[in-house]
């Protein structure tokens, strides 16, 4: 079991070598060019992620093409995407279809699928309803009907992160027996898949119309619930390193702008009201940090209830991000609100964030039922005066 | 210099703990007699070096050795000694000038022989330290101190003080200050209890008349005392922030202790509110643990004062709560009369009182507005603000 924050020489490394490849590859100008075309992200960088840096499965057991590692691992991966606002599928494929395969029982759809995507030469996308972070079953809107050996899958799906470019659809489908979980080509006959004009340029929806599609059964009604769950509390988990990373870059940039920008004859960044500010940003990053590594570590290692890790992170660093957000449009005064400025596509990054997997809201309303619903009353403790 | 912590300093640190538990047994020997047994092993302080009560091995190892001897039953050495324990310490540590005196001192301040307070504040020098006005004056091999001090808990029961006074008036204020241990039993000083808005007196008036302090005792050099009292002020600031590594314990645990008690008053907006404080508490405690896990060797940085930032803010927004809770009752308050001489710890009291304490929590040890200076300066790299005083002999700033 590895030690609890403190991260191996191995995990230093490669943070560096993630931070560099998106320093060459994942730039402003970059970001601004894909997140504007078509497919939204740049499928040869996508492929050298898998392919050459290999960082893109690095939970997932080596027979399937992973690196065998661990959860925090890819945490640190994500950190780093997050940080650059990396184009990609990350949340899709790395985040929520990597997670649901490797939790499935069975082997052989793993091998099928699993590689091609640890690799970067296919992406994926997950369509299944959640609440509040956790899936709900009574909200799923496809139908899937027994078609021989296969099935064949119809409905809508409102909004899908990642699925307009996705090679592969996990969809979730209510059948005879309840909802499972079925996958579904992206280039499928009766695939329909409209993308959306979304407020986060850098991430991706689509609307998913399916009509009567091919589909192969990979988790039945007794397991999907199992595997979309887990796939849900490891996406929270990076989905929170990736806060993270983006609200160390922008108090970083924020900073630095407070130091170099002179108003009154001085330096903003002296004056208490900005320094204040700038101040409880560096507390909310931090708050964030220790509540995502906590969580990454609880869920590898199973040292916490893992729900309840997956909520305090999400909690804490949803609410994190987009304050830190809204503070660096703030702090960088008009410039900030410029379309040439960087800010605001942190800032809708964090906005679209702290909604994907449960607001912080709703994972409050989890912590709430897990910690405070279960509490004892201890008699005399605290006492009460009585007047 | 790395990170963490080493397996061989680790086994070390948990054998000589194993060894004093067996050999003093905490149920079955006095508590002074455990501590210094703690002391001798070189558990007191594990980064101190050997023979001053530490091995010499990280700081983040001192969490293995206290886990061990509290789990026996062991008392905690901060709730014995607060100030002699978490900031005399490592000041006497860092900046005794007499190895011999500052193992003289050290011992019993490990075993609670010796509590020590701190003369620090002053009626005309609160978040401005270095303004302070109290003077020492050289005479022979002694100073002579005169001046008056404040806001100083314990020194009621304390056998010595650690004193910042102003020796050159004539320098820029934080250039003329020197650091003394002062005997709390020497002639000239004299405490009064200072009572405070909870209606208990935790607090002193500490009065300073030609008080005498050899020359042995100051630490560091003359005119270096606010080099020294960095020393003693980010250990305050960790240790106050520093809390407990047990989920859900600490101030919260009342209002979710109350909450469990008082069903009916329920609401889901209070419910939430409560979930948050729950949460932040936890992304404190978290952060607490990371902290402590990538300890070094040396002094805690400035980062201590996130812990202490937050800790007082939560505090405070946790008894207000618990005050919302209650509602007409919390209104009620058992007596403001003076309990135990004046000098019940409030934070043992009622929750009224823990609510009305509560209100220091942001002042003492270093004001909210002066740690988020001290982030904001020395920890994100921020310039300074404009000083009135920068450059000027403290005797000509003004002053009230």
């Amino acid at each position: 079991m590895a030690d609890t924050f403190v991260f191996s020489p191995e995990q230093q490394d490669l943070r560096r070598a993630v931070r560099q490849f998106c320093a060459e590859f994942s730039d402003e100008a970059t970001v601004r060019r894909l997140m504007e075309s078509p497919a939204g992200y740049d499928p040869k960088t996508w492929s050298r992620l898998g392919a050459e840096l290999g960082v893109l499965g690095l939970a997932v057991p080596t027979e399937y093409g992973g690196a065998d590692g661990g959860l925090v691992d890819q945490a640190v991966v994500v950190e780093e995407f997050g940080a650059a606002l990396l184009c990609g599928p990350v949340f899709g494929t790395v985040a929520l279809a990597i997670p649901a395969l490797v939790a499935l029982s069975g082997d052989e759809a793993k091998a099928d699928l699993l590689p091609a995507l640890v690799e970067g030469a296919r992406t994926a996308a997950l369509a299944a309803p959640e609440r509040a972070g956790r899936f709900d079953p009574a909200a799923v809107t496809v139908a899937a009907t027994p078609a021989g050996e296969s099935w064949t899958l119809t409905g809508r799906v409102a909004q899908v992160v990642d699925a307009t470019a996705a090679d592969l659809l996990l969809v979730a489908a209510t059948g005879p027996d309840g909802a499972a979980l079925f996958a579904v080509e992206g280039t499928a006959q009766g695939v329909l898949r409209e993308p959306l004009s979304t407020l986060d340029l850098t991430r991706q929806q689509a609307a998913l119309r399916l009509e009567k599609v091919p589909a192969r059964l990979l988790a039945g009604a007794g397991e999907a619930e199992r595997v979309i769950g887990h796939a849900f509390d490891v996406g929270a988990v990076l989905l929170a390193a990736e806060q993270v990373g983006g609200a160390q870059h922008l108090l970083d940039l924020s900073v630095e702008y407070a130091k170099g920008r002179l108003q009154f004859g001085r330096p903003i960044g002296s004056f208490q009201a900005v320094k204040h500010r700038l101040a409880d940003m560096l507390v909310a990053v931090e708050h964030a940090r220790s509540t995502a590594y906590h969580a990454a570590w609880a869920l590898q290692d199973g040292t916490d209830d893992p729900a309840l890790a997956a909520s305090i992170a999400q909690a804490t660093c949803s609410q994190a991000y987009y304050r830190v957000a809204a503070d660096t449009v703030q702090v960088h005064g008009g410039i900030g609100f410029t379309w040439e400025h960087r800010a605001h596509l942190y800032y809708k990054r964090a906005v679209t964030d702290a909604a994907l997997l449960g607001s912080a809201e709703a994972h409050r309303e989890r912590i709430a039922a897990l910690v405070l619903d279960t509490a004892v009353p201890q008699p005399g403790t605290p006492p009460v005066a009585a007047g | 210099m790395s990170t963490g912590t080493n397996a061989t300093d680790a086994a070390r640190v948990e054998e000589a703990a194993r060894r004093v538990v067996e050999q003093h047994p905490p149920g079955s020997v006095s508590q002074q007699e455990f501590l210094g047994a703690c002391f001798e092993a070189g558990l007191s302080w594990v980064h101190f070096p050997a023979g001053l009560g530490g091995l010499g091995v990280s700081r983040g190892l001192q969490a293995t050795a206290d886990e061990i001897l509290q789990a026996a039953g062991g008392p905690v050495p901060f709730y014995v000694n607060p100030i002699g324990y978490g900031m005399a310490a490592p000041t006497v540590r860092e900046h005794a000038r007499d190895p011999g005196l500052a193992r003289e001192w050290l011992r019993p301040i490990a075993t609670g022989e010796h509590i020590w307070c701190q003369l620090f504040s002053e009626p005309g020098a609160g978040s401005d330290l270095a303004g302070l006005a109290t003077s020492a004056v050289r005479d022979g091999d002694e100073w002579l101190v005169n001046g008056q001090k404040v806001w100083t808990s314990l020194a009621h029961r304390s056998r010595w003080a650690l004193l910042l006074a102003r020796t050159d008036p004539d320098q820029p204020k934080h250039k003329g200050l020197t650091y003394f241990v002062l005997d709390m039993q020497a002639p000239g000083v004299e405490t009064r209890p200072l009572r405070q808005m909870t209606g208990q007196a935790e607090f002193n008036e500490v009065y300073l008349n030609d008080a005498r302090i050899p020359d042995a005792h100051r630490l560091g050099d003359v005119g270096a005392g606010w080099r020294v009292a960095m020393t003693t002020l980010m250990n305050e600031r960790s240790a106050i922030g520093g809390g407990s590594s047990v989920r859900g314990s600490g101030t919260i645990a009342d209002a979710v202790a109350l909450w469990a008690r008082y069903p009916d008053r329920r609401t889901p907006v209070l419910r939430d509110r409560l979930a948050a404080l729950w949460t932040t508490a936890e992304a404190h405690r978290l952060t607490g643990e990371r902290a402590r896990r990538s300890a070094t060797a040396g002094s805690p940085g400035p980062e201590g004062s996130i812990a202490k930032l937050v800790s007082a803010e939560l505090n405070q927004r946790v008894y207000e709560f618990c005050m919302d809770l209650l509602g007409p009752e919390g209104t009620l308050y058992g007596s403001y009369a003076l309990r135990d001489n004046g000098r019940e710890a409030d934070f043992r009291g009622p929750v009224q009182q823990r609510f009305l304490r509560s209100r220091a929590n942001t002042i003492e040890g270093g004001t909210s507005e002066v740690l988020r200076n001290i982030l904001g300066e020395r920890v994100l790299g921020l310039p300074g603000d404009l000083r009135a005083d920068a450059n000027r002999p403290w005797r000509e700033v003004p002053r009230g």
